[in-house]
């Protein structure tokens, strides 16, 4: 495509939605109050040190009403409006104005997003009332408050109506997972995890900064109906040409890959999981790292001004599944595959947006919610249970025990949607959606792109279902965790099963995830009305024929069923049907001297962690030493001290003189008032010496 | 015989001068260092009333008159402080009181 098809192209994708031009109801506002009203009560409730659940049940009930009123403002939703809440930014000098309230843009992405966010919250939170009551008087109270404040950034951030809120929200989720990866602040591998989440972050955060002002710059507005009429009306022709905004969909880019862990930024999430696993399942799986989507979804009408951006985008998410998946396969901390998994998943949501099929990535985006959701639930029950052990060689035959059979199942159909089970899972209609199009698509490379996306579900169905051969099927073994405390009086170890609310919250999310394999036409529909609708540009034309090889869209539940299965079958033989066999596999990979390597690549990342230290820090490290030498041996010994030491060395010359005896002061006096004298008197020429260095000062 | 000249006067007052000087510098009693600075008071004196004279000038003498008085005023304040001194360290030593000095 260049830059003329695309000229053409943005306003034409961009007539494909209504923008807002009515006002929405004003009570609306408070589905963004009520997550901050939970904020203040939680904080109350820590600094009045409340000793009991009452901060989960403040926070439950406030993110469950937040909840009720997007579902009324679902129902009642009839075309995108705007809703006015506080004024904000409002300034304007010359001809210029900038304008940024604290505002609603309510289409129907708007609200997709809003749903299972609040829906998820809710449920989350309710999950963790239980999940955290060891921590009850202690940390309780800041956990709740976290996570309110969370979900009060994500509101602002979904429900923005301009650039500037988005981006308030995008901090302030940043900040939540900040403060709730680093919960365990006693924990120094958990304040180093938040640390890396946040400096990471930064990264992508600048890129939304620069996309900000860029928007600004070129459009002369952040509000989203201005600028979306702008882009409609085509009405930045004046630099549309210019860099400035050329680089606006990179820059966007930049931030999406950031929040939603992409190569080259993904390094932060696995390490997230340091976190309380609710907020793994929330913040690190379901909701926040969605943001990035979202907002490419939200600025689609943007990512088409440079022909190259979306291709980048289809690019980077698909090898960024499949890198993610080869690490998944061989980690043993089920959190850790977990979190692979998502930035796997996430992966195929990108490729889904940069192959215009932004309804299969929404839909995607909607399915993992749930069913990761449930995974990192059923790991935080196992987790709970079993004094935290997190390890899958530890812990197996989890379904022959007793009180675990919902966690088991639960988690077994989260992993048949994950693995993309035929028919009977979300998970396989979603990412069918987007390996479709993947194949139908024209653009570089979108065949090699294709293949891979087909060769990472495969890996996914083989590494998930390690996970539940291991941990659920097989013999029942189980080693405890370190984080033993109560049963140590006892002597022997035994598992706590998870309790009713856990189990409650299991299911209603797995129902959810049934729900939601029937809801692929809705969340089409509700792309179609919203700033997301792609539409797909003019490359179906070179598969139009007839017969079902020619059309992907018509054979691809069949080859994606069967790569599930087939991966499925591989996790069956090696882990439950033979558990010896991957480790035998890995002997013999490890004993080969051509692939050796292999094995032990994937067990550390591919060294990736490795390659940031050496590449990034260890340089910065070294920088930061040589400037502390610099600063300890040039600027302070030398210059400072050097400085000082000139009076202290005249003094020392002179301090012969101060010896305490009269006579000598004195002496000194007298010979002092005769030196002067014989210089006035007795060498005129000193004296005419004198008067020309003063004339000569004057 | 030969007529007296300013020159006389001044070396008069020069000798007078370098007497107290030799003697503060030289002695250690205090007492006897306050009458050398009187001897320096009056060696300073006489150089003011001669080159006064020499100069038909009354303001020579009208220092001298100034000179006088405050070294009387003078005069009593610093045989108070010797006294208080020497109750102190029991010693019109000026090398009793060396605090000021670096070690």
């Amino acid at each position: 495509m260049t830059l003329a098809t695309l000229a053409m192209l943005a306003p034409r994708l961009a007539h494909e939605f209504p923008v807002a031009d009515a006002a929405g109801p004003e009570w609306a506002a408070w589905i963004l109050w009520l997550p901050a009203l939970s904020t203040v009560l939680c904080g109350m409730c820590a600094a009045l040190k409340v000793r009991n659940k009452l901060p989960a049940w403040i926070t439950v009930s406030l993110l469950s009403g937040s909840f009720i009123l997007t579902a009324m403002l679902f129902a009642g939703y009839e075309q995108p409006v705007t809703i006015h809440l506080v004024d904000w930014f409002g300034i304007t000098w010359s001809d210029t104005t900038f304008v940024a309230n604290f505002a609603f843009y309510v289409d129907r992405l708007t609200l997709l997003w809003m749903l299972f966010v609040t829906g998820l919250g809710t449920l989350i939170a309710l999950y963790a009332g239980e999940y955290m009551e060891g921590d009850v008087g202690a940390g309780y109270s800041r956990f709740f408050a976290g996570i309110s404040v969370f979900l009060f950034a994500m509101t602002a951030l979904v429900m923005a109506d301009n650039l500037l809120m988005l981006y308030l929200g995008w901090e302030g989720v940043g900040f939540a997972s900040y403060w709730l990866i680093g919960y365990y602040y006693r924990k120094p591998s958990a304040v180093a995890a938040a640390k890396k989440a946040f400096i990471v972050n930064r990264i992508g955060d600048l890129g939304l900064a620069l996309a900000v002002y860029l928007t600004w710059h070129a459009f002369g507005t952040v509000q989203y109906a201005e600028l979306f009429a702008a882009v409609q009306a085509n009405d930045f022709s004046a630099e549309a040409g210019g860099w400035s905004v050329q680089a606006i969909p990179f820059l966007l880019m930049l931030a999406a890959f950031g929040k939603s862990a992409q190569l080259p930024l993904y390094v932060w999430l696995p390490d997230a999981m340091e976190g309380p696993t609710p907020v793994s399942a929330l913040i690190h799986a379901a909701t926040m790292v969605t943001a990035g989507v979202f907002l490419l979804c939200r600025m689609f009408p943007l990512m088409v001004l440079n022909e190259l951006a979306l291709p980048v985008v289809a690019w980077v998410g698909g090898l960024t599944a499949l890198f993610a998946a080869s690490i998944a396969m061989a980690q043993h901390d089920i959190k850790r595959i977990f979190a692979y998994s998502t930035i796997s998943q996430l992966g195929y949501m990108f490729l889904g947006v940069g192959l215009f099929t932004t309804a299969g990535a929404a839909y995607h985006v909607f399915t993992h919610a749930f069913f990761k959701a449930v995974l990192f639930l059923t790991a935080g029950a196992v987790m709970h249970g079993f004094a935290g052990q997190i390890d899958l060689r530890k812990v197996s035959g989890l379904r022959h025990m007793p009180g675990w059979r919902v966690t088991s199942y639960t988690m077994l159909y989260a992993c048949m949607c994950l693995a993309g089970v035929p028919l009977v899972t979300n998970g396989f209609w979603s990412k069918d959606a987007i390996m479709a199009e993947a194949f139908a698509a024209v653009g570089p490379g979108y065949t090699a792109l294709a293949i891979i996306a087909l060769v990472t579900a495969l890996l996914t169905a083989y590494y998930t279902f390690r996970v539940w051969f291991r941990v659920c099927a097989g013999p029942v073994h189980y080693e405890p965790g370190l984080e033993q405390h109560g049963d140590a009086a006892g002597g022997a170890f035994h598992p706590h099963p998870p309790r009713l609310v856990i189990n409650l919250v299991l299911l209603t999310i797995s129902a959810g995830a049934v729900a939601s394999i029937f809801c692929a036409e809705w969340i089409n529909g509700m792309i179609e009305g919203s700033t997301a609708a792609g539409g797909l540009p003019a490359v179906h034309e070179a598969h139009e024929g007839a017969g079902v090889w020619s059309d992907p869209h018509a054979w691809m539940p069949y080859v994606a069923g069967a790569v599930g299965l087939v991966g499925i079958a591989i996790a069956w033989y090696l882990h439950l049907a033979n558990r010896t066999a991957a480790d035998d596999l890995k002997r013999a990979l490890q004993g080969n001297v051509v692939s050796a390597w292999l094995p032990r690549a994937m067990e550390n990342k591919w060294y990736v962690d490795e390659l940031y230290h050496g590449l990034i820090r260890a340089p910065l490290w070294l920088l930061g030493h040589i400037l502390n030498l610099l600063d300890r041996y040039v600027l302070d010994m030398v210059i400072v001290d050097g400085v000082a030491r000139i009076p202290r060395m005249l003094g020392r010359g002179f301090q012969p003189l101060a010896n305490g005896v009269l006579q000598s002061y004195a002496v000194s006096m007298v010979g002092g008032v005769a030196l002067i004298a014989i210089l006035v008197f007795v060498m005129p020429e000193f004296l005419e010496m004198l008067n020309g260095w003063i004339g000569g000062a004057r | 015989m030969t007529s007296l000249t300013l020159s006389h006067f001044l070396f008069t007052s020069a000798v007078l001068f370098v007497i107290g000087v030799i003697g503060f510098v030289s002695r250690r009693n205090m007492i006897v260092m306050f009458l050398c600075t009187e001897l320096m008071f009056q060696g300073a004196a006489i150089a003011m009333v001669s080159v006064g004279r020499y100069h038909l000038d009354v303001s020579g003498q009208v220092f001298v008159i100034f000179i006088l008085t405050i070294a009387a005023a003078e005069a009593a304040l610093a045989l108070a402080l010797v006294v208080l001194l020497f109750r102190r360290r029991e010693t019109l030593n000026a090398e009793a009181w060396s605090e000021l000095g670096e070690p």
